[in-house]
């Protein structure tokens, strides 16, 4: 029931939001309340969750479509129950900032954004694979507009681009999903076997190669991460590319081991120099925007590296890094978008010297931003010694394009950190340009006091993200 | 005393309720004062509507085994009792979209030729030999072709209808021609006598069956066969196209699946790649087509020809799974057609134009309401989750598989996604254009006009749209009822 409480109230919200004719800060407050009490009903989820015991947790199963086996199951693993926490977190933060930065049209905005939220904990919790494709396409509907409309200049190109690739990997999906329904007799993936099919198991990679996105399925992501509105794009990078790493997880290893096996050099091949061309191109970018959707790019292909790696390492890092990598990458945006509402412009060469005189807007770029290239001692330090320690079994030339993603990383973030806060004032950066209002800070410091509590901890996650601590048994046993 | 044949009356009584609610608004025409003539007319139409549906349910109810009616001439079974619950409904939702068309006279005349359409249809569905099958056709045929051209005024209603007559006369000449063949080929009309005639692989049967399918491909509008349908749906009043693309559809892709189920089992092998070919070509023709368009009548006309190739995937299968895809479909599909087009009618008659993309600019924030309504309905149409459009697409495609067609599931993915770059685009038109795109609409002064029988339309068929979405098990227990009447 809770797990199903998580999926509804958020659409209620929504519902809600659309229909009551309230004002424009009554709208956006409404909603920023539903999704705090989301948070709160996601942290109730996870005090009641056993994590020592593993399994499915909190799960509900109805039947829906009997006669071909499509049932409305929903629940948690440890894994899933992570990414949803992580993402009910980020989205209470998203609509945060929209409440602050007031976006127009705040019923319609505000609804999208909590029938995204549900969309999004749906595929989570999705233990049937039909479900999993309604969940997954319908997070695609609000996002179509929340870019489509509120976005900037060029956003009809960009939310064009973005739904024809993700579609076309959808649909892939739909095709595959029919398939192995169809030949499996069912679409609960509890109650389903494994498929030796290649073809079935390419239907699945390549949506969620697609959405994810990985090297070289990311055409839509350098135009949909620039022109969505800045709230959106963190919620993109953050917690809707995901989706495709609780794909990977939950249906392309655990269902298709041997397709999986066969093609995971192919995989590692593609996530490794997507790690590395992201990474480089981030460095290049010539905006702050772009250098954290390409750093999105790279991380992806970093934790992708760590679900194919297919060993406890492995698997776990990449638990914890995608929780990491949505906290970071969540803050980034909104510290992002807070600069170009002072300067009115993301360009570097715009921007710079805003450390002296704004301490906070300083320490807390920094702080993220130390976090972000993974300074020891971190949390994305131990989630990608984590993914590093465990590709290393599959050869130690990824376990080498990881350690040279690591330095990459440090040397765009820390050009992201000195062109905003060092160097020269720049064009756009003025006297009386403000530090973080402490309505902004009370946004982003939650995001970044996760990080610091995960730096210390970074165990909670880790350990607890597959019984027993034991991913690949867990795979192969409990979710295949 | 002279034997007279036993007459089922409740199997009949769908269709004697349109005919007799067809003759009380014709009446009406000549007997009832001006000024609630139109009141009558249509009152009287959609009561015959509701009735029929509510005796139809009833069929479905007490007809558990199929049986053969008035010397086999007519069927009574639950396949052809759920597809006239589903005719009657799409009836009754017309005549309410109808109330407010502009329309110089004739008021009484539109209704009782839309119910004596809707008895066609209703009587068609149950047709059990060749003779009443074409009888049927021509019935509603015959009564649409007068109402695509009832707008004597507007030239583009005539021109329609001129097209629609000379077009659609030329598909039933085709099917009559067929149906002789097989005549000659079996010497029986009864569906089931003709599978029993065992003349299978005969040249004549197939010449016929080959005949007998084009006429009806012309009905249900599938390619290469659909050439009238942009420029009749376009031309035709908004409310009667709307009946046409759920109506006709549902009524002649219920008729494809009978006629070929019960008369020609033994040919199966031959029809189903010949299904296949003209659902692929629908399936490119309409979804390329559409991408072209800039007249959303058109547009919607082209997404119903593509239809007809998803469709006739589920009829392909020859399977009772693809009975059940296609009952099932057309529910969902006959509700976003409907509503759809109700859209485009309310916005009709707010401009007093034709309705083409850039003239919904701004009608989602304009009218939150029929925006939202479009949204859903274009998304159901291209298969998205949260409408039965999604189970529709899928049901169709897992008969396909288990057929061993897995040909046409990936052309049914291909043309989804191909589907999507028109039916988003309705979307970016209905909410994403620049601000002075957005004042398309004439400021004319005050609200919209108030048309409460077409909201209510348009929001039983959001209900039926999500609903069936839902509610998919239960309809699609109805859909596997009405399938197992048929002998797969």
């Amino acid at each position: 029931m809770l797990t199903t409480a998580l999926i509804v109230l958020p659409v209620a919200g929504a519902l809600l939001v659309a229909a009551l004719p309230l004002t424009r800060v009554g709208s956006a407050g409404l909603a920023f309340l539903v999704a705090l009490l989301e948070v709160g009903l996601w942290v109730v989820a996870a005090a009641r969750f056993d994590f020592d015991a593993g399994g499915l947790q909190l799960g509900t199963t109805r039947e829906w479509v009997e006669s071909l086996g499509i049932s409305y199951a929903v629940g948690f693993y440890g894994f899933s129950l992570w990414l949803a926490g992580a993402a009910v977190i980020v989205f209470a933060a998203a609509i945060g900032y929209a409440l602050w930065a007031g976006r127009d049209r705040p019923r319609a905005y505000h609804a999208l954004m909590l029938f995204l939220t549900g969309a999004v904990v749906a595929t989570f919790a999705a233990q049937d694979v039909l479900l999993f494709y309604v969940a997954f396409e319908a997070m695609l509907i609000p996002l179509y507009v929340l870019v489509g409309v509120w976005g900037g200049e060029r956003r009809l190109v960009a939310t064009l681009t973005f739904v024809v690739y993700t579609m076309a990997g959808s649909l892939l999906m739909l095709a595959a999903v029919v398939a192995f329904g169809v030949t499996q007799g069912t679409f609960s993936l509890a109650g389903s076997g494994t498929s030796d099919n290649t073809w079935i198991f390419l239907g699945f990679a390549v949506a969620f190669a697609i959405k994810a996105p990985l090297f070289p399925f990311h055409g839509w992501l350098p135009l949909a991460y620039r022109q969505a509105p800045v709230e959106v794009a963190a919620v993109l990078s953050a917690i809707v590319s995901k989706t495709a790493i609780y794909g990977f997880l939950r249906i392309a290893l655990p269902k298709f081991p041997e397709p999986a096996d066969e093609l995971s050099v192919v995989i590692l091949l593609l996530a490794g120099a997507g790690l590395v061309y992201g990474s480089l191109l981030a460095f290049r970018a010539p905006d702050l925007r772009g250098i954290v959707a390409y750093s999105s790019l790279a991380q992806m292909g970093l934790i992708t590296l760590g679900v194919f790696a297919v060993d406890d390492l492995g698997l776990d890092g990449a638990v914890l890094q995608s929780v990491n990598h949505a906290l970071v990458s969540a803050s980034l945006f909104l510290l992002v978008g807070m600069v170009e509402r002072r300067c009115g412009t993301g360009d570097l060469a715009a921007l710079g010297g805003m450390a002296r005189g704004r301490p906070v807007l300083a320490t807390v770029l920094l702080v993220a931003g130390m976090i972000a290239l993974a300074v020891p001692g971190s949390t994305t330090f131990a989630g990608e010694f984590l993914i590093m320690a465990g590709v290393y079994g599959q050869g130690w030339g990824y376990a080498a394009i990881v350690a040279v993603g690591i330095v990459l990383a440090a040397m765009y973030t820390l050009r992201l950190i000195s062109a905003v806060l060092h160097v020269r004032p720049g064009p756009a950066v003025r006297e009386e340009t403000l530090d973080l209002r402490p309505g902004e800070l009370a946004l982003v410091l939650p995001l970044v006091v996760c990080l610091l509590g995960l730096s210390a901890w970074p165990a909670l996650v880790s350990q607890s993200s597959f019984p027993g601590n034991d991913p690949v048994r867990a795979l192969a046993e409990e979710l295949g | 005393m002279i034997p007279t044949p036993k007459v089922d009356w409740l199997a009949l009584s769908p269709t004697l309720a349109l005919l007799g609610a067809s003759g009380v608004a014709l009446l009406a025409a000549v007997l009832v004062p001006e000024w609630m003539r139109k009141a009558v007319a249509a009152g009287t139409a959609l009561a015959g509507f509701v009735l029929a549906a509510l005796l139809a349910g009833v069929v479905f109810d007490r007809s558990p085994d199929p049986q053969a009616l008035l010397s086999e001439s007519m069927t009574r079974d639950r396949l052809a009792a759920l597809a006239q619950v589903i005719l009657a409904l799409v009836g009754a939702a017309v005549v309410l979209l109808s109330w407010e068309e502009r329309r110089r006279g004739s008021h009484a005349e539109y209704y009782a030729l839309l119910a004596a359409a809707g008895a066609g249809m209703v009587f068609f569905v149950g047709a059990g030999n060749l003779m009443t099958l074409f009888l049927g056709l021509e019935w509603f045929s015959l009564s649409l072709y007068v109402l695509v051209a009832i707008d004597t005024e507007r030239a583009d209603s005539l021109e329609a209808g001129l097209k629609y007559v000379i077009v659609g006369g030329f598909g039933s000449a085709v099917l009559l021609f067929g149906s002789a063949l097989v005549y000659g080929a079996t010497g029986v009309l009864g569906f089931a006598q003709i599978a029993a005639a065992g003349a299978e692989g005969d040249a004549l049967l197939l010449a016929g069956l080959a005949m007998i399918l084009a006429g009806l491909a012309f009905k249900v509008s599938a390619a290469p066969f659909h050439m009238w349908t942009p420029d009749v749906y376009q031309g035709a009043p908004t409310s009667l196209t709307a009946f046409m693309s759920a109506a006709t559809k549902t009524a002649a892709m219920v008729v494809t699946l009978r006629v070929l189920v019960t008369a020609f089992p033994a040919d199966s092998d031959l029809w189903t790649v010949a299904l296949g070919v003209l659902a692929a070509a629908s399936l490119a023709w309409g979804n390329l087509g559409a991408l072209a368009q800039r007249d959303v009548k058109r547009l919607l006309a082209y997404s119903s020809i593509s239809h007809a190739g998803f469709l006739l995937i589920a009829v392909a299968a020859a399977s009772e799974r693809g009975g059940e895809a296609l009952l099932y479909y057309l529910v969902p599909y006959s509700a976003m057609s409907v509503g759809a087009f109700a859209v485009v009618a309310a916005r009709e008659r707010e401009l007093a134009r034709p309705v083409t993309l850039d003239s919904l600019a701004g009608l989602g924030w304009e009218r939150p309401f029929y925006g939202v309504a479009l949204w859903v309905f274009m998304l159901g149409m291209a298969g998205f989750p949260l409408t039965g459009g999604l189970f529709g697409k899928l049901f169709a495609f897992s008969a396909a598989y288990d057929a061993g067609d897995a040909w046409l599931v990936l052309v049914g993915v291909a043309a989804t996604l191909v589907s999507l770059a028109y039916y988003l685009n309705v979307v970016r038109w209905l909410y994403m254009r620049p601000g002075p795109e957005l004042r398309a609409a004439p400021v004319v002064g005050g609200a919209p006009p108030r048309d409460p029988a077409l909201a209510v339309t348009v929001g039983a068929a959001l209900a039926v749209t999500v609903g069936s979405f839902v509610l998919a098990q239960p309809l699609l227990d109805l859909a596997s009822a009405a399938a197992a009447s048929l002998p797969f």
